[in-house]
């Protein structure tokens, strides 16, 4: 274990803090809002839904715009609902893809009731079965350094990483009323910032 | 006709400038899948459950690509939730289905989903399309494609059970 918890707010800052003309998929849950709360980017593609289909959007991104860092940012509950995705991924492996879980434990949005990964699941192994080799957890700031050192590189294959981080969450309500909720608006928006035209 | 029906289906997606087509396997898309794999210029994707094509196309067209997701009927039903994605965000998707449960078909776990597909994707907001004779593959193909990348229209282009055949079809299980 890490002498000290990892804090997801401060974890989500130091990912995107340089996180230059990266696009970034959220994930349902806190991941949107702490996303959200580091401040708005027309590069940036909030769910409010599609549970389970975060990491396939950033695959389907990243195999559209191979030069560009495509970054998922998502909750253990929401990669629970999309395992098989992992191994869609690996067997696409773009090297531009990087899926981080902020693994808490809880589905937080709904309760904090605890999730499987609280006591017998591993997403990090499980993610390595499905055949991304890089694939490692983080319970430690020397562990956010050394991805926040790559989270821009362009590789030969996928990223996924676990960041285990307290369960303490950040649901606030004027994070929620400012977060883009129109997806239709959302897409085109991002579709601008990428030059690929609006509709 | 010039070419069977598979073939016709490939040649629109390379009109289009399809880049991504994503699948989970059925017989009667095989020639299909074979021909998408075969092209240097599109990403064939293979899924492990339908709901991910959903997401993969999303994510394709926010980055510019235009995709296909090709599926058996049987598939329909695991992606009610995720089109939820096509009509929150209004993406152009395009599904080419193969159906089962409606024509000869041996296997009776197939009728409910076979016999509930049209109705699953218009509760979703997807326009349906059906193709039951291979001389009408290359128009409705085409009508299909003009309503979804031109203008922004969900379908779902249903290939019959009937069309497929026992050619294309046998030893299908
Ligand atoms: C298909 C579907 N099932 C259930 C829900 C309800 N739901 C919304 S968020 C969520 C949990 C998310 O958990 P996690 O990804 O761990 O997020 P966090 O703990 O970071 O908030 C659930 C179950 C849903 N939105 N969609």
């Amino acid at each position: 274990m890490a002498e000290q918890e990892l804090d997801r707010l401060d974890v989500v800052a130091q990912l995107l803090k340089d996180r230059g003309d990266s696009l970034v998929v959220t994930g349902l849950g806190s991941s949107t809002y702490d996303v959200s709360a580091q401040g708005d980017n027309h590069r940036n593609f909030y769910l409010w839904g599609a549970m389970g289909g975060a990491a396939a959007i950033g695959l389907g991104l990243a195999l559209a715009q191979p030069d560009t860092p495509v970054i998922v940012i998502t909750g253990d509950g929401e990669m629970l609902m999309g395992t098989g995705s992992m191994a869609t991924i690996a067997k696409q492996a773009p090297g531009n893809l990087k899926v981080i879980v902020l693994d808490n434990g809880h589905y937080g949005e709904t309760g904090m009731q605890e999730a499987h990964t609280n006591s017998v699941t591993d997403l990090t192994t499980m993610a390595k079965g499905a055949g991304i080799e890089q694939s490692s957890t983080i319970v430690d700031q020397a562990g956010v350094d050394r991805l926040v050192d790559s989270i821009k590189r362009l590789e030969n294959a996928p990223t996924f990483a676990v960041i285990k981080v307290s369960a303490k969450s950040y649901l606030r309500a004027d994070t929620v009323a400012k977060t883009i909720k129109d997806g239709a608006y959302n897409r085109a928006r991002v579709r601008v910032a990428l030059g690929v035209g609006i509709e | 006709m010039t070419a069977d029906w598979p073939s016709q289906i490939f040649e629109k997606f390379k009109e289009q400038n399809v880049r991504q087509v994503s699948y989970v396997p059925d017989a009667g898309h095989t020639k299909l899948i074979n021909a998408i794999i075969a092209d240097p210029d599109i990403h064939a994707v293979s899924l492990t459950s339908e709901e991910e094509g959903i997401a993969l196309a999303t994510g394709a067209w926010l980055g510019g690509d235009k995709s296909v997701l090709l599926m058996q009927s049987s598939g329909v039903g695991n992606c009610v939730n995720m089109l939820s994605l096509i009509k929150s965000c209004k993406i152009p998707f395009l599904t080419l289905v193969t159906m089962r449960g409606e024509w000869g078909e041996f296997n009776p776990w197939q009728v409910p989903m076979g016999s509930t597909t049209q109705a699953s994707f218009e509760m979703m907001g997807v326009h349906v399309m059906r193709i039951d004779q291979p001389e009408d593959v290359q128009d409705v193909l085409a009508a299909a494609m003009r309503m979804v990348f031109e203008g922004g229209t969900p379908v779902a282009v249903l290939l019959s059970q009937r069309l497929i055949g026992a050619k294309v079809f046998e030893g299908a299980k």
